[in-house]
């Protein structure tokens, strides 16, 4: 990565200030003339969709916070007015609430990216570890944004997910009121969620700023896992990457728009227009899409300390992948069988997710243990072992002559 | 494409999986609300004027005795978008309510006619007094009800419906269970004392008696004074109090995404010029 080209500044102002702090050639050198892997398909345009999504949602959010009040008796009704008597209320509303799903549509798609193509793989694990912390976080934020408008999902997911602590022996009931700072969810639990759901965007917003940093450090991965070797192999960040990941920005965008203008309740649940009553459950406590496969495994699972450390372990243990995997090929495309098992374990976390929205009952309950059981046996017993059985296809010697037709046929045959 | 197939696939074989779990026996039980024609459905559907009047028409003469509809004010009747009353309409129908204010200089409350700025006063001063009047049920107040009710549409229905735009359950619920009731109930029903049957009701038990009948509140526009149509129009009604920002909404939307389709096809011309050389020279080399 030592070709760049250096940023010389032109006008007697630039020099001046690129003497004292040098944050033009940082940005030039980081986003103009970064080299990037000329074979990038759109699965890497998330990283950018991502971080537009972390601003839409600080954005909006912090108008929303000028007129939400946080207290039990009142936040409901500040929520309806926020829709009703403040201009476009409603608009910055349903940006929020459907940016956080899209939010999540882009980092699943991030994430699935990561696993198919080995980005996790040396030396990627610390920027790949980042990246299960960023998750981890916008989970937490999503889950205590939910909570703020006090309706009945809300009051329940958080009744039932701080519940969940209360299943560690011991500990389990102090931690819980703690949590809660009372005996049981109310106006205090509010009040500190959403403290925290306004923090914790600033604490992402610092590890994204680690990921990209670990990102610049290493370099982006690309379809072949190959390394860049000359410089035929990348292309300059501006303006190849830049018009590419706007191009699918825009189509992006246009899915969003489709959910804020035409179905903005379509992901939510009507239960959550009714306001938070503890005398009442809901028949079906379900939480935010995003949550089902895991909510899926907690339910799989019939001890209840063993399905929390389940849930829990679900997330921790994709921060291991570059341990747990063991191949030294990174590309899904030269291992076909792990592609099989992984595009199969895809799959069965959709599937998860389907169960999860479902009443656990019946032939529900044994689906969702079997796909359960399929998702670790994945992560725990396969990806190890495939690494040391599997034959995996050539590699192509470079990027370049994986995406050239063969105008001269390459010196040792190797044809993908 | 290979990949999307899949998806489906283990949808389909979660979903039959599933099939023989007690859920589609619990489904059968309840009948589904018939889909009714909403002005407002689709990307162009707005509000039609004349029905949200007709629909406020049952919700003053009749809803309004126990259920309260507390977030709307009467200055949202003349808001752009909504039942399209005029000002001085608006005007005149909150001076017909009377509102409690206060406290006066005395240190009393005091009753006064209702002016635009105040909101629709509840018909019990409580929920206790409520439940003390009405034998115990509680009448949910009817704000945002219309979103607050929905019709479980299952596999794959609820794929389908993010693209079709069905955002009308919560209306098509409201209709069918003023439509739904049955008297005397059908046979072998055991109907626990002070409900009436209604077929869409989530265990048919309704406390709710029978609202509304054919001819109950009387048109002035020509409309039939049916049960059917009293249905459609009280849930139109019900569906802009909870979302009275629906013609924003939409318009806006629209004007959206003229734009983003326009920079969409721009971004990718712009994209396909600016990669045509990068594959040519990478040819020639």
């Amino acid at each position: 990565m030592s070709e760049h080209s250096i940023y010389q500044p032109q006008s007697a102002l630039m020099q001046w200030m690129e003497r004292r702090l040098p944050i033009a050639s940082l940005v030039y050198s980081s986003f103009v003339v970064y080299p990037t892997p000329r074979n990038l398909n759109y699965w890497w345009t998330f990283g950018g969709i991502l971080s537009f999504m972390l601003g839409v949602q600080i954005i909006t959010g912090i108008v929303l916070a000028m007129h939400y009040t946080p207290h039990v008796d009142y936040a409901f009704n500040s929520v309806e007015s926020i829709m009703r008597d403040v201009n476009y209320g409603w608009l910055l509303r349903y940006l929020h609430a459907n940016g956080a799903s899209f939010f999540f549509v882009a980092v699943y798609a991030h994430m699935v990216r990561g696993m198919y193509y080995g980005s996790y793989k040396e030396p990627r694990e610390v920027l790949w570890i980042l990246g299960v912390i960023l998750f981890l976080l916008m989970v937490v934020t999503g889950f205590m944004g939910y909570v703020l408008p006090w309706g009945q999902m809300s009051f329940w997911a958080a009744t039932v997910i701080t519940n969940l602590f209360s299943a560690l022996p011991g500990v389990g009931d102090p931690i819980v009121t703690w949590l809660w700072g009372g005996y049981a969810v109310g106006n205090p639990t509010l009040n500190r969620f959403y403290s925290l759901h306004y923090l914790l965007p600033f604490v992402i917003a610092g590890v994204v700023v680690l990921h990209v940093w670990a990102l610049h450090m290493v370099g982006q991965n690309n379809p072949t896992g190959v390394e860049p070797k000359v410089k035929k192999d990348t292309v300059a960040f501006t303006p190849y990457a830049t018009v590419k990941d706007a191009f699918f920005f825009g189509v992006f965008c246009l899915f969003y728009a489709w959910f804020v203008f035409y179905i903005p309740n379509y992901l939510g649940h009507s239960d959550n227009y009714i306001m938070a009553n503890p005398g009442q459950t809901p028949t079906h406590i379900v939480p935010e899409w995003y949550y089902l496969p895991f909510y899926a495994i907690l339910r799989a699972i019939p001890n209840k300390l063993l399905g929390v450390i389940g849930l829990g372990s679900s997330i921790v243990l994709l921060a291991f992948l570059p341990w747990l995997d063991t191949s030294r090929v990174r590309s899904a495309n030269y291992r076909p069988l792990f592609r099989q098992f992984l595009i199969v374990w895809f799959l069965v976390v959709i599937g998860l997710g389907y169960l999860g929205s479902q009443p656990p009952e019946g032939g529900y309950v044994i689906a969702a243990r079997i796909l359960t059981a399929y998702y670790f046996i994945f992560l725990l017993i396969i990806l190890p072992l495939l690494g040391l059985f599997e034959k995996t296809k050539p590699l192509p010697n470079s990027i370049s002559e994986s995406v050239l037709p063969a105008v001269a046929p390459p010196p040792s045959g190797a044809k993908v | 494409m290979n990949q999307r197939r899949g998806i489906v696939t283990v949808l389909a074989l979660a979903a039959s999986l599933c099939g023989f779990g007690a859920h589609i026996a619990c489904a059968q039980e309840q009948d589904i609300p018939p889909k009714q024609h909403w002005s407002f459905a689709g990307p162009f559907g707005l509000y039609d004027p004349a029905q949200l009047q007709r629909g406020f028409k049952i919700y003053k003469e009749v809803c309004s005795t126990c259920h309260s509809i507390k977030l709307l004010a009467f200055r949202n009747l003349a808001d752009p978008g909504g039942p399209g009353f005029t000002e001085a309409q608006a005007e005149t129908i909150a001076a017909g309510f009377q509102v409690t204010d206060g406290p006066n200089d005395k240190g009393e409350m005091f009753q006064r006619p209702g002016k635009l700025a105040d909101h629709f006063p509840p018909p019990f001063p409580n929920d206790q007094a409520a439940r003390a009047t009405l034998g115990g049920g509680l009448p949910p107040d009817m704000s945002v009800l219309a979103k607050a009710r929905s019709v479980e549409r299952g596999f794959p229905w609820f794929i389908v419906d993010a693209f079709t735009q069905y955002q009308e359950d919560g209306p098509d619920y409201i209709d069918a269970i003023l439509n739904g009731y049955e008297d005397p109930p059908p046979a072998g029903f055991a109907l626990p004392p002070g409900t009436q049957f209604d077929k869409y009701f989530p265990g048919h038990a309704i406390a709710m008696p029978k609202p509304l009948s054919n001819g109950q509140v009387e048109y002035t526009d020509g409309t039939p004074a049916t049960l059917d149509q009293y249905g459609r129009d009280i849930g139109a009604f019900l569906m802009w109090a909870a979302e009275p920002k629906l013609d924003a909404r939409k318009s806006l939307g629209f004007q959206v995404f003229i734009f983003l389709i326009v920079l969409t096809v721009l971004l990718y011309f712009t994209k396909r010029k600016v990669w045509y050389g990068v594959k040519h020279r990478a040819d020639a080399a």
